[in-house]
């Protein structure tokens, strides 16, 4: 009697760990449905992270790793743009064993030190998740090293324009100076014409017979493609709904990659394309936490959501596609702004070209690259790059309009970004003043020492 | 003499034994006492190896200054040196030839470190930190032509520390340090010490 209800109860248990197990390990390992993955999630992540958070593999990339596996995934993604920033605090500014007091403070050597994910109620603007005045751990001595930062504490070093832990290219001394006389406008003031160097698109045979399965052309798809670049270019239907070889209705990002892969590159590097990029259905305005408008929110996001097929118009995609989905403060404070108002005029043949200043202008820029000694104008199609901070966006996009210091004041006012520039700037950030006072006292002191002595 | 053989028999003996032992183990191959792999017959003391790595280092770093920086930036007056050498085209200055290579070097995590620092230095991340560099970088400073060495534990690991002079070798040494907004001595001349190249090898304890 006893030793079978024993048993019972030992059989009871076997079935309900395996099926718990079961039920776990389905969850994490079956691709459908994804929602059963968030059962794991330890916290919800940054705001840079939470659309790829249920592609879990693609920062865990090894179950049994540790920091080192993390860091790997890291660099992974953000490592060239760290290059490109010339990172001003690498790793390998860390490694030294002279750093070992130190790094027992901030482990500046990884990257989770100072972003650590899935911890929302301790994480700063950037994914940051030390508190803001951490330079102090290496920098505590600056105000006696300088009297220009003789008195500041250490709560604005990063947050209020002056300075970047990562991207400070355009925030180093040697910068400022340079361009402590700027005027508030340049005398161009147009973004640069674009100039696609040699990887121009080579015509694909167009003139090949369409394979059988090609629908019939309705009259205004008909239009919409002669009207486009690509009927110029002689790009026929099949190069892009059958790039493959067979039909497709609805040719995705990978087709459109063929010719235009750093564009894609950009934009899966984004917020718009990364869920595409850890294969995961594509992002939709429903999932943003950032306020979108109703009745886009089901919309599948991929080349074609902002250059609608087949026209593929670039002026649409430059602000109507980005306001039919957007609806925070500072999108919806464009439309009449001063930098709409030269958009319209340009529009309207009113301005030059490159002379208007649209969503696309300072989000998805039109920005300078090399390669093989070959430089190229193309649109970076990454819109987060130039906002990760945001002077990021200093070089590549304000500079090319407005002087350094209108464009940092303006940069650092949350307030006029949220309202959309309606007019200058008000508030100042002093690092240009400061740059330029400390070269002053260094010609002074420098005068003096020269001098014949009594 | 009558104990020569004895001291052989002995010696064989407890060499058979401990061959013994290992066979039975089974842990060790027969040859294992024996190390014959090149380059692993010898040690080298950390010192020697601290001075041959300096050797190179400092050999570099006068050949980059004179060959490189001081003839085309101050006499071929051809292309500046400056520390936004990518944004302006510009050579790398030597102490950031010096860094680089340190920091490529320290990826592939080889038992030494080292970095050039100075009492007067124009970057305040190269003033010295740990009590051997502060006391290393006044010796040579004060005694010229002198190395300084000594041990110290950073991080739980104990280390040989030594500390070399880096002197002005070139003219375009003076003249950039004097010069820059950075620096706190503005009287450098040539043959001055400079600062000091410290290289770190861990030892055991
Ligand atoms: C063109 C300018 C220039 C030249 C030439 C130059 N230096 Fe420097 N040196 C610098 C700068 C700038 C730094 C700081 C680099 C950094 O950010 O770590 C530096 C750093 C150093 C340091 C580390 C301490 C410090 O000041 O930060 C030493 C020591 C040093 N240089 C010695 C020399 C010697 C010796 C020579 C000649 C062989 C030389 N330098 C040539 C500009 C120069």
């Amino acid at each position: 009697m006893r030793a079978s209800r024993t048993w019972r109860l030992v059989a009871v248990w076997t079935v309900l760990t395996l099926a718990a197990g079961g039920v776990m390990a389905w969850a994490l390992l079956s691709p459908e449905p994804l929602a059963a993955r968030a059962w794991f999630t330890p916290g919800p992540m940054t705001h840079g992270h939470h659309s790829i958070e249920l592609a879990c593999g693609s920062c865990h990339v090894d179950a049994f790793g540790g920091g080192e596996v993390l860091e790997t995934s890291c660099t992974g993604c953000h490592g060239a743009q760290l290059d490109a920033a010339n990172d001003a605090h690498p790793r390998a500014k860390f490694t030294d064993p002279r750093n070992a007091d130190l790094l027992n403070v901030i482990d500046a050597r990884n990257c989770v030190s100072c972003h650590s994910e899935h911890r929302p109620e301790m994480t700063h603007p950037m994914g940051l998740t030390l508190p803001p005045d951490y330079c102090l751990t290496c920098h505590l001595d600056i105000g006696t090293e300088r009297d220009t930062h003789a008195g500041l504490g250490f709560e604005p070093c990063a947050s209020a324009g002056c300075h970047n832990y990562h991207d400070n290219r355009a925030l180093y001394a040697d910068f400022l100076l340079r361009h402590a006389d700027d005027p508030i406008l340049t005398a161009m003031a147009r973004v640069p014409d674009r100039l696609p160097g040699a990887g121009v698109p080579q015509p694909l045979p167009s003139a090949a017979p369409l394979p059988t399965q090609a629908p019939a052309l309705t009259g205004a798809a008909m239009d919409d493609w002669l009207a486009s670049a690509h009927a110029d270019a002689g790009m026929g239907c099949g190069s892009c709904h059958a790039a493959g070889g067979a039909w497709v209705q609805r040719p995705d990002h990978t087709a459109c990659a063929g010719c235009h892969g750093d564009e894609v590159d950009g934009f899966l590097a984004g917020k718009h394309g990364m869920r595409l990029a850890v294969d995961l259905p594509p992002m939709t305005p429903a999932m943003a936490r950032l306020p979108m408008q109703a009745q886009a929110a089901h919309t599948e996001l991929g080349c074609g959501s902002c250059h609608a097929a087949h026209r593929f118009d670039v002026h649409t995609a430059a602000v109507e596609s980005c306001l039919s989905c957007h609806a925070d403060d500072h999108s919806l404070a464009y439309v009449g702004s001063p930098h709409h108002q030269l958009w319209q005029q340009e529009q309207a043949g009113e301005r030059p070209p490159g002379s208007g200043v649209s969503c696309a202008t300072c989000h998805l820029p039109r920005a300078q690259h090399q390669r093989a000694g070959v430089t190229t104008i193309r649109v970076q199609h990454n819109q987060n790059d130039g906002l990760r901070p945001n002077e990021a966006m200093v070089r590549p996009v304000c500079q090319n309009c407005h002087g350094l210091g209108f464009a940092l004041d303006a940069l650092a006012d949350p307030e006029l970004i949220r309202r959309n520039f309606p007019h200058a700037p008000t508030h100042h950030v002093e690092s240009i003043d400061m740059a330029v006072r400390r070269a002053e006292a260094d010609r002074a002191r420098r005068a003096v020492d020269s001098s014949p002595g009594p | 003499m009558t104990r020569q053989p004895l001291l052989t028999s002995l010696t064989a003996l407890t060499a058979l034994t401990a061959m013994g032992l290992l066979a039975a183990c089974g842990s060790a191959p027969p040859e294992a006492p024996v190390s014959t792999a090149p380059g692993e017959a010898k040690t080298i003391t950390a010192k020697a190896m601290a001075d041959g790595l300096h050797a190179v280092m400092s050999a570099d770093r006068t050949v980059y200054t004179r060959l490189i920086v001081n003839r085309l930036q101050n006499e071929e007056k051809l292309i500046k040196a400056s520390e936004h050498w990518k944004e302006d085209k510009a050579l790398v200055l030597p102490a950031q030839m010096f860094r680089f290579g340190a920091e490529m070097v320290a990826e592939s995590k080889p038992p030494f470190s080292y970095s050039l620092q100075s009492l007067w230095p124009i970057n305040q991340q190269n003033a010295p930190k740990t009590e051997a560099e502060k006391a290393g970088l006044a010796y040579i400073a004060e005694n010229k032509g002198k190395n300084y060495y000594a041990e110290e534990t950073l991080g739980g690991v104990k280390y040989f520390t030594a500390v070399y002079p880096d002197n002005a070798i070139a003219p375009a040494c003076v003249s950039c340090h004097n010069e820059h907004a950075d620096t706190p001595r503005t009287d450098f001349k040539l043959g001055d010490v400079m600062g000091g190249v410290v290289i770190r090898i861990p030892v055991d304890a």
